[in-house]
């Protein structure tokens, strides 16, 4: 009998301790949940959200301060995995904040560009190589297509190209099959 | 002295089908007229182009380098003229195309100058670059690159090699005919693999319904100075897998998520081993391989194959018949439906299966999962094919991945028998790939919050340097021109102002001459044309920046 109380008394201390242990050995820093939410949003740092960036809509979600589906980059999956992740009902994009477009990265032309720098300053990402007086060109692999450098440009040289599906890009299609009806 | 051998789970036995194309010798196929030779044609990071349209090339000289470790070279098969460089159709499921290079071909077949190469003499690294760069890759048909399996690694060591001969996959009979026909070869290649990964055991596992490979490569076993152990292995399907192999001949498994370098198991197929031994011992690249050509054509055979010819003029030389109605890539388990017979022969081709309605009826349309487990009693992968199923139909990739979806190897056993007749594996090569685009996409994303994080630092950072440094260096003009005033005169606060900004602008004058190009002494008349043009255009921008912004504010 007592070594039975003694032996569930010194799990229960050994757990307790565990717990203990782990409750401040694996403390989440920060706001745990504005992460979560930037975690999912695309990154494109466009700016349609009404915000400036990703991360301060993150931000205004978390604090409640926004909608889940203001970020047309993210299209419907996005506000479909953030409603799941705020245990939220999924909604439509709003569309005020505008429609999501097939992803695309920005071109300059070349022969256009008069190395104003102009670009440059408004790249969220720093994906434009070029200095002042020098040709500027973007660095496909880093842009993220958010459409930010457009207007800057005074002369009208830098165009969005839709990403073309090729090879390394391809994807397997979910597969079609027609299932046959059993009554 | 035979060896313990163990069973896998799982496995299926469909008609093999190989006696069509077995029962003829390998034949050398004609040269096409011109080749298409992809720069993708392996794993890893594309070849690139060494070449121009027009140049003159002979047989097995590089025309793409390989490009980072994991990469192979790829070479002309056959000497000519280069034609093109561009976007062809290869030979994909998608059909999409790829950068491949058009070789003319002369045939003269002039190679390049090439000898055997001195192994033993090598260190091992610089062997494995040369062998990268005559474009060796696996030939079973993961064409991974075979100088990175060559790498023991850390380790320094791979004690087992395991040579698969095993070809389960129906209709397909050309590592066998290669057995047959080339086993010495093969095994010279056997031995500089044993070098390079100092191998102490080596096995080749070769199916038991293949027993005049077995007999002629047990009989060029016995002429080798080293020990190889030539086995028969039950007939299986998917017993030539590679982990399948492994658990057959030593009864270890790969555990999930590993290699079978992880357990000290390197694995090559038999024709890689041959690819390695041209290389070696007579210093050519890969630039050919054995094909089997069967099905729906009036003379199934093997034919040894430049890279690059197009699969219909090897359909026609096996004669093409009426009634064709697709062409695999591969075996029937495996293989892969070619969108469009102009694509080429690549390194990964090892089969071209032409279908009919009589040899390949269509399949009956797929019922719903009836959940009878028989996918999970043949996947040798000891998966649960049918929840597999339902997450990746589903779209629930994250409970397929806890399913291991990534220990699949898309063998088809589970399709095979499924009594409701579902494209299985097709609903896991969606899942995976949906995967894989999904990670893409993340690592994207990380990238540009990264970026965009280190962004809003650096401006911050800037905007405070250019304060300070600012501060500063009002600071010490204004501490200048108080302290040397002309004539000792002592100067006012406006004074000081006051030739603060003369400074300023003779700095300024300064720089306006030294922004003038100076190399504008000899220009030809066509980069001073351009120049002009440009001025001209930065001239309107000037005249357009100084007008009204009455074109800035549309009225809505
Ligand atoms: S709308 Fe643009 S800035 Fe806003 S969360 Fe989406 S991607 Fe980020
Ligand atoms: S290059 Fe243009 S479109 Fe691309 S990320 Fe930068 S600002 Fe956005
Ligand atoms: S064999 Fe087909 S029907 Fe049977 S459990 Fe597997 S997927 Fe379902
Ligand atoms: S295809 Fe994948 S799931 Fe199906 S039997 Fe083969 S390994 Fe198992």
């Amino acid at each position: 009998m007592l070594t039975a109380i003694l032996v569930m008394v010194s799990i229960a201390v050994v757990i307790g301790l565990a717990l203990g242990w782990s409750a401040i050995k694996l403390k989440v820093e920060g706001n745990p949940l504005a992460e979560k939410i930037d975690a999912i949003l695309p990154q494109t740092q466009c700016g349609q959200c009404g915000f400036p960036g990703c991360k301060p809509y993150a931000n205004a979600i978390a604090k409640g301060e926004a909608d889940i589906n203001q970020c047309p980059p993210g299209g419907e999956d996005g506000v479909k995995k953030l409603a799941e992740l705020l245990g939220v009902e999924a909604k439509p994009l709003d569309e005020t904040h505008g429609t999501p477009k097939p992803k695309s990265v920005a071109f300059i032309d070349e022969q256009i560009c008069i190395g104003c720098t102009l670009c440059i300053q408004a790249c969220p990402v720093d994906a434009i190589a070029g200095a002042a007086k020098q040709m500027h060109t973007i660095i496909a692999a880093e842009c993220t297509g958010c459409e930010l450098c457009l207007p800057p440009c005074p002369v009208d040289c830098i165009t969005m190209e839709p990403i073309v599906e090729d090879l390394p890009h391809w994807k397997w299609k979910h597969p079609v099959i027609n299932l046959k009806r059993v009554a | 002295m035979s060896r313990e051998l163990f069973k896998f789970k799982g496995g299926v036995h469909p008609p093999e089908h190989k006696s069509e194309s077995n029962t003829r010798p390998i034949a050398v196929a004609p040269i096409p007229n011109f080749l298409v030779i992809p720069v993708r044609q392996h794993i890893g990071n594309p070849a690139k182009p060494l070449v121009h349209v027009g140049q003159s090339v002979l047989k097995g000289q590089m025309i793409a380098a390989a490009d980072g470790y994991i990469s192979a070279a790829v070479h002309a098969p056959t000497s000519g003229v280069i034609s093109d460089i561009n976007l062809q159709a290869v030979p994909h499921v998608s059909g999409l195309p790829d950068l491949c290079i058009t070789l003319v071909t002369d045939g003269l077949e002039q190679w390049i100058d090439h000898g055997p190469i001195d192994y033993l003499a090598l260190p091992p690294a610089a062997l494995r670059m040369q062998l990268r760069d005559m474009g060796l890759a696996g030939l079973g048909g993961a064409v991974f690159p075979s100088a990175v399996k060559l790498d023991p690694g850390a380790a320094h060591t791979c004690p087992t090699l395991i040579i698969n001969g095993g070809e389960c996959e129906p209709w397909i009979t050309c590592d066998e005919m290669l057995m047959r026909e080339r086993a010495d070869d093969i095994l010279q290649g056997v031995a500089v693999m044993r070098h390079l990964l100092d191998s102490t055991e080596v096995l080749v596992g070769i199916e038991d319904n293949k027993p005049e490979a077995l007999a002629a490569m047990q009989a060029a076993a016995a002429k080798l100075d080293f020990k190889v152990e030539i086995v028969a292995v039950p007939a299986i399907y998917p017993g030539g897998g590679a982990k399948q192999l492994i658990q057959t001949l030593t009864g270890q498994e790969v555990p999930s998520g590993k290699l079978s370098t992880d357990i000290g198991i390197q694995v090559f197929n038999v024709g890689t081993a041959y690819a390695l031994a041209r290389a070696v011992h007579h210093g050519e690249p890969l630039i050919s391989r054995l094909v089997t050509v069967t099905g729906h054509v009036l003379r199934p055979q093997n034919f040894e194959v430049l890279i690059g010819t197009p699969m219909h003029t090897l359909i026609t030389h096996a004669g093409d018949r009426h009634g064709t109605t697709g062409v695999l890539m591969g075996g029937p388990m495996m293989g892969m439906p070619m969108p469009d017979l102009k694509v080429p022969v690549v390194k990964a081709t090892n089969c071209i299966l032409v279908k009919s309605r009589e040899l390949f009826p269509a399949l009956p349309k797929a019922l719903p999962c009836i959940r009878c487990t028989r996918c999970a009693d043949v996947c040798p992968a000891e998966l649960q094919p049918q929840e597999l199923f339902r997450f990746a139909k589903a779209g629930d990739f994250g409970r397929a991945q806890e399913y291991h979806l990534f220990d699949c190897i898309e063998c088809g056993c589970c399709s095979y028998v499924c009594p409701s007749h579902i494209p299985l594996v097709d609903f896991y090569r969606y899942a995976k790939s949906e995967i894989w685009a999904n990670e893409k996409e993340k690592r994207a994303a990380d990238l540009a919050r990264e970026r965009h994080e280190f962004r809003q630092f650096r401006l911050e950072r800037e905007k405070k340097e250019k304060a300070e440094k600012l501060a500063a260096k009002t600071q010490a003009k204004r501490a200048e021109l108080t302290t040397a005033p002309a004539g000792g005169a002592v100067a006012s606060e406006a004074d000081a102002k006051k030739a603060l900004i003369a400074a300023a602008l003779a700095r300024a004058q300064a720089k306006k001459v030294e922004a003038t190009p100076k190399n504008t002494d000899s220009l030809s008349a066509e980069t001073q044309r351009e120049i002009e043009e440009i001025e001209v255009r930065r001239a309107k921008i000037r005249e357009l920046a100084h007008q009204p912004l009455e074109t800035e504010e549309k009225p809505k």
